[in-house]
């Protein structure tokens, strides 16, 4: 089975973020890590991949063949990536990267896709479904548990009630959340091996995808503003000295909650 | 280009249609000079009097899905109402999980991008949205550049859902066309994870606790204040991730969004994916035992302590009372 892992690498989220003053892009143009959200399709796919001939095939779109995010998920044990980079594509909207990731993802001939639910950085949540929609493939979102049942793949769906067991037949779509498995860390010798797994690179011509249709010029919308927002401000912080629970106390009986 | 005609994916459930679908409904009344609404479900008919009181003059009906996910049939009923010649200049979608599915499915059918994570909407010729960015610190103003139809995901309590006093919508039924493989996508069981006392996106009070409470019997304490406040407990996405509390109790971005009276954040850090689901709560309180944590940027009120001290002793103070 061909489990296709889709995995973005981002600015590190530990610093903070930035927007272009000009584009209003989120500057991308310093060290990009893997999101962690991706570690637990990557997870996954290792775990339903244990079979003879058996692959998990990282895509990815990033700029300047950035590939250090795709080495942490082939030194967790991923066989192989295709990275799509290109100049053309900074500024690309959501949809247009599902059309990257779409062409990327059709050579690896997947049974199986994985996805995050949503990237931390854009954090659109639209580009599982339209994957699959570009891919002509039924999908299942917000994935809790999966299991795969020869050409079929079971799911826990989170719902906002609680959560539904879903059933569709591969090949598929399948975004997770973080709960649906706990990510291991690269041994060394996985560490050592990710730097010699190949990394497929294809640039938007050798997607066959329009070029007018991707980057910034494809992107059909636009930020006209950005700003700060006032801070809340004026908050009381207090150091509990025995005190914080009577502190709260008081404070809820001047709201007349208590 | 003028905002005439508008169109709500209405989410119907158990007790009617969601609160988030009569908040676009209200919104698209005004923004917009026709609302229609595009339903499914087994018994859309006896919801239409809800739909039109909140403005939609009309509903597509999807009709009865069996179980099908409705993200593909639904974007597909849409496209074939559009490719039939009906002009909807904007779409209004929730940020649901349904929701997102149906516009992804949809922008590609259109081959029309989305802006998500809406949470303002004005019209000065065409529409402008707002979007908070980082956690709520910065707010992004965007427009589409193209072709409608615009195709527009809003997040919960962006809005105040308002009756407008409409008569019952006119039930238009519009099946899915044959979607082929990619409606292959079925449920097969529900599982409702119930909880008692107020709803999490209803309650005037809510209590959530976070990764500080340490384990999974410590969140009792949560569900002890949430009771004696007449409220609801929530969690943030880690502890909902580690199995110790339902998905249906998570605050945050991929859980609810609420705005209640008063928001009692217990041993949660305040990540920006927690944040932009509560930092709308009118009055915060912050217990944490690092000083440096997010969420102090947001309460009204920090207690920096343990909460199994803290806890334990407002627990008690309030019984008191």
């Amino acid at each position: 089975m061909n489990v296709v892992v889709c995995v973005k690498q981002i600015p590190d989220p530990a610093a903070p973020p930035a927007l272009d003053p000009n584009t209003h892009n989120l500057d991308r143009t310093g060290k990009l890590i893997l999101d962690d959200s991706d570690a637990y399709g990557v997870e996954m796919g290792l775990q339903l991949t244990s079979g003879e001939g058996d692959e998990v095939i990282l895509v990815s779109m990033a700029p300047g063949g950035e590939t250090s995010g795709l080495r942490t998920a082939l030194a967790m044990g991923a066989a192989r990536a295709i990275l799509v980079s290109d100049d053309s594509l900074a500024g690309s909207d959501a949809l247009g990267t599902a059309k990257m990731l779409a062409a990327a993802i059709k050579r690896a001939e997947p049974d199986l896709v994985l996805t995050a639910t949503e990237s931390t950085d854009g954090y659109t949540g639209t580009i599982p479904a339209q994957i699959a929609e570009l891919l002509g493939f039924p999908s299942i979102t917000f994935a809790k548990k999966i299991a795969v049942d020869g050409s079929t793949v079971r799911v826990e769906r989170q719902t906002e009630a609680g959560y539904d067991e879903v059933e569709s037949p591969l090949p598929a779509v399948v975004s997770v959340t973080a709960g649906v498995v706990e990510p291991r860390y690269p041994s060394f010798k996985g560490i050592m091996a990710a730097k010699s797994k190949p990394v497929e690179v294809l640039s938007v011509a050798d997607t066959g995808v329009p070029a007018d249709q991707v980057g910034a010029a494809g992107a059909g919308q636009e930020i006209t503003d950005v700003s700060k927002v006032e801070d809340r401000g004026g908050g009381e912080i207090v150091v509990d000295e025995g005190d914080g629970a009577q502190r709260i106390v008081t404070f809820l009986q001047e709201l007349k909650v208590v | 280009m003028a905002v005439n005609n508008v169109w709500v994916v209405a989410e119907i459930a158990e007790s009617g249609p969601t609160s988030l679908t009569l908040e676009l409904l209200t919104e698209a009344r005004a923004i917009g000079t026709n609302v229609s609404a595009v339903t499914w479900g087994p018994d859309t008919a006896s919801h239409a009097g809800v739909l039109g009181e909140y403005g939609a003059a009309q509903v597509y009906d999807v009709g009865d899905l069996g179980g099908t996910l409705p993200g593909v049939p639904v974007a597909a009923s849409i496209a074939a109402l559009i490719e039939g010649g009906d002009r909807p200049d904007a779409l209004l979608i929730p940020a649901s999980y349904d929701g997102r599915d149906v516009a992804g499915r949809l922008s590609v059918r259109l081959d029309r991008p989305v802006l998500t994570n809406v949470v303002g909407l004005s019209e000065n010729g065409g529409l402008s949205t707002q979007h908070t960015l980082f956690g709520g610190t910065v707010v992004a103003t965007a427009h589409f550049t193209g072709e409608g139809p615009h195709l527009f995901v809003v997040r919960a309590k962006s809005f105040t859902a308002e009756p407008g006093g409409g008569g019952a919508a006119e039930v238009v039924s519009v099946p899915a066309p044959d979607t082929g493989a990619t409606g292959a996508a079925k449920v097969t069981a529900r599982h409702v994870e119930e909880r008692s006392g107020p709803k999490l996106d209803e309650a005037s009070v809510i209590v959530s606790g976070g990764r500080g409470l340490g384990s999974a019997e410590s969140y009792q304490m949560i569900e002890e204040l949430a009771g004696l406040l007449h409220g609801a407990a929530g969690a943030s996405r880690a502890i909902v991730d580690a199995g110790w509390v339902p998905y249906s109790s998570q605050v945050g971005q991929t859980g609810k969004t609420v705005k209640p009276n008063l928001y009692v954040a217990c041993g949660i850090s305040g990540a920006t994916q927690h944040l932009v689901g509560m930092k709308g709560s009118k009055h915060i309180v912050a217990i944490n035992k690092d000083q440096d944590a997010p969420i102090f940027s947001v309460a009204d009120l920090g207690i920096v302590g343990d909460v199994h001290k803290v806890l334990p002793a407002l627990i008690e103070a309030l019984k008191n009372l």
